[in-house]
């Protein structure tokens, strides 16, 4: 398909991608908001929920907190090379990112699995409910940022569509602050 | 930048008819052409609004006429009634006025109107549709799954949606939610679009304040769409969960709160009122300045209006909940800032009416419709005063006359305010005139029986008739307002009536309605300089235009025609 003259244009001086992933956050944004905003409000009506959240395992969350972190620091190291037009060394970073992705999912299945085994289920009570909730929404945009990182890799592998590197990165600093909201409110608050 | 800053834009005799993709019907199915995919929400959304307005037809012969037969249907159920008034609504708002007034408008006028081949993202455009065809699907589909159609109101409050042993729908419930769900991620993928292409394929020369308010109020709606369908989008995820997981994040039997939901729905729901109304205001202000060829009057106000309206839409979402147990200290807050936002709407139709004003007014169609925007909206604007106003709502909520109320502002809004867009852009859509005589016959077939179905509806309401009720034959103390009740359904049935006239005059003006020209309402905006219809690209890709003052030159005494396009060299 030939791009159409209305995507080269720039009137604001932000290029069109950039300026359309940052209003795909503030719409992220919102949906984030909501359901944490209901979370608190409903945290603070249940003071009993602090028995359920002390079930919670702080260290497993603080470990995914470091590998999330981490990823995001490679996804910078790729947006830096991208910017020196070197595809290759971005696609090597991007696909460590793609690494610390698979990490955090890994380490949340297993977190999962025990305290559903332990009979902590979705519907065990209100804290509960929005524990899985929120952090499995959290877990699809880990899973869907990790997938399309995977298509950008492959294109600057071949050094084409560089400038995607930085798109995908905003998106990815994104899905960490969510998490950074996420780790105390759902594990260190108890 | 290069292709544009070559263009030298005036009028041009040769439209190049080169097409780009796949051709035949898949052309239609496939393409990302702006146009087309405006032509595939428009004809979507016409049609649903046909589906949405048979089932008004049904439910309101069941009131009229209760327990008989209603021609075209048979018998209703209480169930089937439910869900009659629930798939009315959720489809009247969310697969009528939005992809007719934002995503087909917007679609279509955007481009065409800063001077642009396409959006910036035709293939995320493309997209869109298909998802928003997808819940299309579905809300259909749901009204004939095993149980029948959702029948909880548009509203969905929980434990009633929540819970199947109390709605006993339990895959229509779910199936409403999903399509919900689907449309609001098709908005926010062409919202994207509206804003992004607005703010960067801008033709050269075009600064904010020469943009024409259409796309303006289309953007700024899409905005406000999606700053506040997120935590409402959020709310969905959890009532599926509880709908089909076993949660209780709304239902109090299971620890959950249902006022949450209603705080998550309406701080979507009211936003969502501006988000409908804005690109309606927008249209009707581009036709007043047209035929009454004269300058708008306070361009700038009536942006700065629009974005003030848009925030304070954000802080009045309690006023529908005033009787569902909030804090009264907070009901007194929130009736405060619903009061607040009838000011920034007054200014619109005073700016309206301030362009009128000694304007040399043509009464052409779209204008009839443009006018008629404004005095209906007036009412129901005005009534809803008496709604904001807590103390009164106290008496009146539930009732026939906030419904009145809100079809007073969403009739004029959805059902006017597209017709005057339609009517005003079908040359330039279609590439011929539409017939003056069958169009002012729909005009005032359609606006009379309108206020007689309305105006009746607020009588019953103040006289204490509650909404959602199958049949008032079981309300003895209702029962002598019958007469009032047949009165609304016979002229609903004379309005449906007269749409037929508007079908007719479509079908005929598109086989052999006189040829439209480049201009034919002599208006300055840019999407009048290019053929009726464009082709592929909007303009010869060394044509397109160059912007050198507003849009609203009307009359400008330095020159001898009363009109000045927007892409004219000084």
């Amino acid at each position: 398909m030939h791009k159409p003259i209305a995507t080269t244009r720039s009137a604001t001086g932000i290029p069109t991608g950039r300026l359309a992933v940052w209003w795909v956050l503030a719409s992220e944004i919102v949906i984030f908001g909501g359901l944490l905003a209901s979370y608190v409000m409903h945290r603070i009506g249940h003071p009993e929920w602090a028995v359920a959240a002390s079930h919670t395992n702080t260290w497993i969350g603080a470990t995914n907190t470091f590998v999330l972190l981490t990823s995001s620091f490679t996804a910078v190291l790729a947006h830096q090379a991208a910017e020196h037009g070197d595809g290759k060394t971005a696609a090597k970073y991007l696909l460590m990112t793609i690494g610390g992705a698979a990490t955090f999912i890994t380490i949340k299945s297993f977190e999962w699995a025990h305290e559903i085994r332990e009979g902590f289920t979705i519907t065990a009570n209100g804290f509960w409910s929005f524990y899985y909730t929120a952090a499995g929404l959290h877990a699809l945009h880990v899973i869907a940022g990790a997938v399309v990182m995977a298509f950008i890799a492959r294109d600057a592998m071949k050094g084409r569509e560089l400038h995607r590197v930085e798109l995908v990165g905003i998106y990815w600093h994104f899905v960490d602050v969510i998490w950074i909201f996420l780790f105390p409110l759902l594990y260190i608050a108890k | 930048m290069a292709h544009a800053s070559a263009t030298e834009a005036h009028a041009h005799e040769h439209a190049t008819q080169e097409h780009h993709g796949p051709q035949g019907i898949l052309k239609y199915l496939w393409s990302t052409d702006h146009k087309v995919i405006a032509m595939q929400y428009l004809f979507t959304g016409m049609f649903m609004a046909m589906v949405g307005g048979f089932m008004a037809y049904v439910f309101r012969m069941q009131l009229a006429f209760p327990g008989k037969s209603v021609p075209l249907f048979g018998y209703v159920s209480p169930g089937e009634y439910n869900a009659l008034i629930t798939g009315h609504g959720s489809i009247m708002i969310f697969w009528v006025a939005m992809p007719v007034l934002i995503a087909a408008f917007g679609n279509y006028l955007i481009p065409l109107m800063i001077g642009a081949d396409d959006m910036v993202f035709p293939r995320i455009n493309r997209l869109s549709y298909q998802i928003f065809l997808l819940s299309v699907l579905v809300i259909l589909s749901s009204l004939f799954v095993k149980g029948g159609g959702f029948g909880g109101a548009w509203t969905s409050y929980p434990p009633l949606s929540a819970n199947a042993d109390y709605n006993l729908t339990p895959l229509g419930s779910s199936m409403w939610l999903v399509a919900v769900a689907l449309e609001f991620v098709a908005f926010l993928l062409g919202g994207i679009n509206f804003i992004t292409t607005l703010m960067n394929a801008r033709a050269p020369g075009m600064k904010a304040y020469d943009i024409p308010m259409v796309p303006w109020m289309i953007v700024i709606a899409s905005i406000l769409f999606m700053l506040s369908v997120g935590p409402l989008f959020a709310g969905a995820i959890m009532l599926f969960f509880d709908q089909n997981l076993g949660t209780g994040f709304f239902d109090p039997t299971r620890g959950g709160d249902p006022v949450l939901w209603q705080h998550l729905f309406w701080f979507f729901g009211h936003p969502e009122v501006y988000v409908v109304l804005l690109p309606a205001v927008g249209i009707v202000i581009d036709i007043v300045a047209t035929f009454a060829r004269k300058k708008l009057f306070g361009y700038k106000t009536l942006l700065y209006t629009a974005v003030a309206t848009g925030v304070l839409s954000f802080f009045v979402w309690a006023h529908h909940q005033f009787i569902a147990g909030i804090d009264p200290r907070m009901a007194n807050i929130f009736t405060v800032t619903t009061l607040l936002i009838s000011v920034p709407i007054a200014e619109m139709c005073f700016v309206i009416i301030a362009t009128l004003y000694g304007g040399d007014i043509r009464l052409k169609v779209p204008m009839l419709w443009a006018l008629a925007f404004v005095g209906e909206f007036l009412i129901g604007g005005v009534t809803g005063i008496f709604l904001g106003a807590s103390g009164a709502d106290a008496y009146l909520h539930e009732t026939y006359f906030v419904l009145a109320h809100f079809h007073y502002t969403f009739f004029p809004i959805a059902i006017i305010g597209t017709f005057a867009g339609f009517t005003y852009w079908f040359p330039k859509m279609f590439g011929r005139m539409m017939n003056e005589t069958l169009g002012k016959i729909h005009f005032w077939g359609t606006i009379i029986p309108f206020n007689f179905i309305f105006i009746p509806l607020f009588v019953l309401g103040l006289d204490g008739q509650q909404r959602r009720i199958y049949n008032f034959q079981n309300f003895p103390e209702l029962q002598h307002l019958q007469p009032v009740r047949i009165l609304a359904t016979i002229s609903l049935v004379v309005m449906l009536f007269f749409q037929l006239f508007f079908f007719w005059n479509v079908i005929r003006s598109w086989r052999k309605g006189p040829k439209a020209e480049k201009n034919p309402w002599k208006s300055n905006t840019l999407e009048w300089t290019t053929e009726s219809p464009p082709p592929h690209g909007n303009w010869p890709v060394d044509e397109m235009p160059k912007v050198y003052r507003g849009p609203y030159e009307y009359n400008h005494p330095d020159r001898e025609e009363d009109y000045w396009p927007q892409n004219l060299p000084a």
